[in-house]
């Protein structure tokens, strides 16, 4: 959901194995100038868990990503 | 102003997939006897040296940036493709800690390059003097790298490499033997 990729050059000369997308991060404050109010917010047991109450603002980065 | 042309100086082939290679290069990336260093060295110093010799510098500070490019060349094939994992283990993690899969001019200890690596004395025997050690200390510096590279096609680019900084040794020289040139002339202006 936030997140943008793109296809890097390959050349057949590479000498490791191609990573042949590579993926960034498009973190959710840039799709919002000022914070909209009453945004859906979680309980606050779940927003000490993903570190904010509204999820929207949650982008949920996993190294399994494979972002870098 | 710069023309430039779209291809390297002389052809980089990486033939091992070996990261660790890539931390060693960058002592000529961002290192103090570095490429970077040499052209930014030159590019400034040749305002104020005398004008038959800016020439040299001008021309020898522009190479150096080719030189640049191929050495970023090596550095971005090495590690473009390798996980995080791989980097850690190839000593980049600090490097990748800092600066993800980007490359930055820093040297083979990842120490930040700094413009106190130079010096522009305003003193033409002084600046060409520092010139000369500058390529002998490059020349070294690739010595160096390709004792420790198993890469034979990185290594006849380093060979590539190394002997431009002999040449441009010799130029600096030869800049140094035009101004004692200079001596006792009685010039009419």
């Amino acid at each position: 959901m936030y997140r943008g990729s793109y296809r890097p050059y390959v050349s057949p000369l590479d000498p490791c194995p191609p990573m042949r997308v590579k993926k960034f991060v498009l973190p959710p404050p840039i799709f919002m100038d000022f914070q909209p109010p009453d945004l859906e917010q979680v309980s606050p047991r779940e927003a000490l868990m993903i570190g904010t109450l509204w999820p929207l603002l949650a982008d949920e980065f996993y190294r399994e990503e494979g972002i870098s | 102003m710069w023309v430039y042309e779209k291809k390297l100086l002389y052809p980089v082939e990486v033939g091992e997939c070996n990261p660790k290679l890539a931390r060693y290069l960058m002592e000529q990336y961002g290192g103090a006897d570095g490429e970077l260093a040499a052209a930014l060295r030159y590019m400034n110093q040749r305002y104020t040296v005398p004008t038959k010799v800016i020439g040299v510098l001008n021309d020898i500070a522009t190479e150096e940036f080719s030189h640049l490019e191929m050495l970023a060349t090596m550095i971005y094939k090495l590690t473009k493709d390798a996980t995080p994992e791989q980097l850690v283990e190839a000593g980049l993690g600090a490097h990748f800690a800092n600066h993800g899969h980007s490359l930055f001019y820093e040297n083979a200890a990842g120490v930040p390059w700094t413009a106190s690596y130079i010096q522009s004395k305003g003193d033409p025997i002084a600046d060409l003097y520092e010139d000369i050690a500058a390529e002998e200390k490059a020349r070294a510096t690739y010595q160096w790298l390709i004792d420790i590279s198993d890469d034979v096609l990185i290594n006849d680019s380093l060979r590539f490499l190394r002997e431009r900084e002999n040449i441009h040794s010799l130029r600096f020289r030869e800049s140094v033997e035009i101004l004692k040139d200079e001596r006792d002339r009685k010039k009419i202006f």
